[in-house]
């Protein structure tokens, strides 16, 4: 079971093929509760396979996932979600012909004598937004569609925190947002932490995992090269890591 | 009568005053909202491209209006009892048509499935056979509900084209009726109950009780509903909306039977509300309830939006997609039983390529998008009512089928016109 420093979740020697191709090779990876782990690595490094795996969209062909101490078996995004790990993808995965409380509570809308219960719905997803402090809403009833990049991602953030999940995973939250915006995404990102969230990070930019990550895990060619506490790496080590596999440097001070 | 835009009551929401430097919508109990902001809202909602049932009303009092200025005969109590009844059966398919249209999907098949279940009604009530009328009903809904779970399944489980399944469904089921007929045969209906659901009407007291008691049951529904929002702090509608739309409704109902109740008999005295149009209101109201209050109606609407994010959400797409099309048939089986009921007859003349045409065509002039996600049961009514008074109005006028078919379409391109420019107004 689950002892104090044992993380909330650990990799084991996951392997993903997909035909010829090892998109996975062996990879290790432990992501600690009330942390950001910034996971980096270059197009096709196989940052996308492992959280699918994780996210339970995928079923690895070896290794193990091992979750608060116990090994796991994630056959599908429902089985995932149980266990109280969330994905926010890069596409956001909400339907935009909904507003923003059906797509927080989709999958697990609440129920009064067997009609929706809208009413306890919307003020759950009213608290969220207002605990995270998500203040550039204009209602919650209004269409997904109606809203912005930084606020679509804000409500797949929220939707996590709703649902109570341990682990957050977040597929490059901030690609298609302006400063201000990422800003607001990045600020909610820490208030996750602060929560005792767990949050797994993949972004391509390298000051957004400088000012959010505690832990920075460096992907190439499916495997795992290193994992470094924030203050043990800097963003030339991550570039060596990313292109080459090793580096030499000293953190820049 | 009933009003199915609680959409409207349930989505709106307005901005508090500024109560602080994080001032938002979200914090704080909602203030008490005049009508005057509500309506503002539901006036921003349209521009942004949610139009709902505005273009297709509007369509309807431009037909009423065309019609009677051509013909003083088109706005007659009697032409529009009549009209009620000739809109029932496109209303009731094109209802069937919304729950696959909401997934982006088609059915081109419920108009020989109707066909099959106005032959197996018609079947099962003859003197030989001599089911009575509620168990020749029943079976004959079993059997189109279990067609459309044939071809859901062959849609969902194999992954064909819903186009390409339900395109074999239009022939096989037309092979199906004319095999059961024979060549140019026909099966009389012989039940008083079955040919009375689309021929009798209520007397004028009942067509009174019935009517009340719906817009009770409506009115204390929504005041409860519109009442617990309110006090809930949550964005709801202020209470002299809900009054006013529980007024529309009496309003309504008290027009449609004054029409109803109304003699419209040439020789011998004709009245009364008829049957079929409750049957219409009632297919409304549950199948509106069930996509507007069931989990089951949000799936279909979250799946016809967003496919993969209602995978990535746990649900289960083949069940949900599966269900739709056995709702679907199950409604076009209704549809006809209505059908038989009207004629006291089935026989090969039915012509359900025309039918499904006219299905798709009424749940689009009603407003249900093409592409999935946005319809409601409401639009196939509205649509159906369209179809039958283009229909109604121009065999008035003495016009001829070929004439009713372009009119049709020129109708349904216009729809899918107002349609695409209101879009463009929508952030998507």
């Amino acid at each position: 079971m689950s002892t104090p420093d044992e993380p909330l979740l650990r990799l084991r020697g996951v392997t993903k093929t997909f035909g010829a191709v090892e998109a996975l090779a062996g990879v290790d990876l432990d992501v600690p509760g009330g942390a950001v782990t910034a996971l980096a690595g270059d197009n096709g490094a196989g940052k996308s396979t492992l959280i699918k795996c994780i996210a339970g969209i995928y079923a690895p062909d070896a290794g193990e996932i091992i979750w608060e101490g116990s090994p796991v078996r994630l056959d599908g995004p429902a089985a995932a979600a149980a266990l109280g790990i969330q994905t926010v993808y890069q596409d956001l995965a909400l339907c935009d012909n909904l507003d923003i409380v059906q797509n927080m509570f989709l999958g697990r809308e609440r129920l009064r004598r067997g009609q929706l219960d809208d009413l306890s719905m919307e003020q759950a997803a009213t608290d969220t937004l207002r605990d995270l402090a998500v203040t550039t809403v204009r209602s919650v009833r209004q269409h997904v569609a109606s809203l912005s990049g930084g606020q679509r991602q804000s409500v797949a953030i929220a939707k996590a925190v709703l649902w109570e999940s341990k682990l957050v995973i977040m597929d490059e939250p901030t690609a298609a947002l302006g400063v201000a915006q990422t800003r607001m995404v990045l600020d909610l990102v820490r208030t996750l932490v602060d929560r005792g969230h767990a949050v797994l990070l993949i972004s391509h930019n390298m000051t957004d995992v400088f000012q959010v990550a505690d832990r920075v895990a460096v992907m190439r060619q499916g495997r795992m090269v290193d994992v470094r506490p924030i203050g043990e790496i800097d963003q030339r080590i991550v570039v060596d890591l990313m292109t080459t596999g090793q580096s030499d440097r000293e953190v820049a001070r | 009568m009933t009003d199915h835009d609680t959409a409207t009551g349930r989505r709106a929401a307005t901005p508090t005053p500024p109560d602080g430097p994080t001032a938002t919508v979200l914090a704080g109990p909602t203030e008490a909202v005049t009508a005057r902001e509500y309506l503002a809202l539901g006036w921003r909602r349209i521009k942004g491209g949610e139009t709902g049932v505005l273009p297709v009303v509007g369509g309807l009092l431009l037909v009423s209006v065309i019609f009677e200025s051509l013909d003083r005969h088109f706005l007659t109590t009697g032409n529009l009892v009549n009209l009620l009844v000739q809109a029932a059966v496109y209303a009731l398919l094109s209802m069937a048509e919304v729950f696959v249209l909401l997934l982006g999907e088609i059915d081109l098949s419920v108009g020989f499935v109707a066909g099959v279940g106005a032959v197996v009604v018609a079947w099962l009530v003859q003197p030989q056979v001599g089911w009575p009328w509620w168990a020749a009903v029943l079976a004959a809904l079993a059997a189109t509900a279990a067609i459309g779970a044939l071809q859901g399944t062959l849609i969902t489980r194999i992954g064909l084209p819903s186009f390409v399944v339900t395109l074999a469904g239009l022939l096989f089921w037309n092979g199906v009726m004319l095999f059961v007929l024979g060549n140019g045969g026909s099966i009389l209906v012989q039940d008083d109950v079955v040919n009375g659901i689309s021929s009798s009407t209520l007397p004028r007291l009942a067509g009174w009780v019935v009517a009340l008691a719906g817009v009770v049951v409506y009115g204390v529904l929504t005041w409860r509903r519109d009442a617990r929002r309110r006090s809930s702090g949550v964005a709801a509608p202020p209470a002299v909306l809900t009054a006013a739309k529980i007024g529309g409704a009496l309003v309504g109902a008290v027009v449609l039977v004054l029409v109803a109740n109304a003699d419209r008999g040439i020789l011998a005295p004709v009245f009364g509300l008829p049957v079929v149009v409750l049957v219409v209101l009632a297919v409304l109201v549950l199948w509106s309830w069930l996509l507007g209050r069931r989990r089951f109606g949000l799936y279909v609407y979250a799946v016809g939006g967003n496919a993969e994010a209602a995978r990535r959400a746990g649900i289960g797409l083949a069940r949900i997609r599966t269900l739709s099309f056995l709702l679907c048939s199950l409604t076009a089986g209704i549809a006809g039983v209505v059908y038989a009921s009207r004629l006291r007859s089935i026989s090969t003349s039915l012509d359900g390529g025309t039918l499904v045409l006219y299905a798709v065509a009424g749940a689009v002039i009603g407003g249900t998008s093409l592409f999935g996600g946005r319809g409601r049961m409401l639009h196939g009514v509205l649509g159906g009512l369209v179809i039958a008074a283009i229909d109604n109005g121009m065999g008035l006028l003495g016009f001829s089928a070929a004439a009713k078919y372009v009119v049709t379409a020129v109708v349904l391109l216009v729809a899918v016109t107002i349609d695409a420019v209101a879009r463009r107004g929508r952030t998507d």
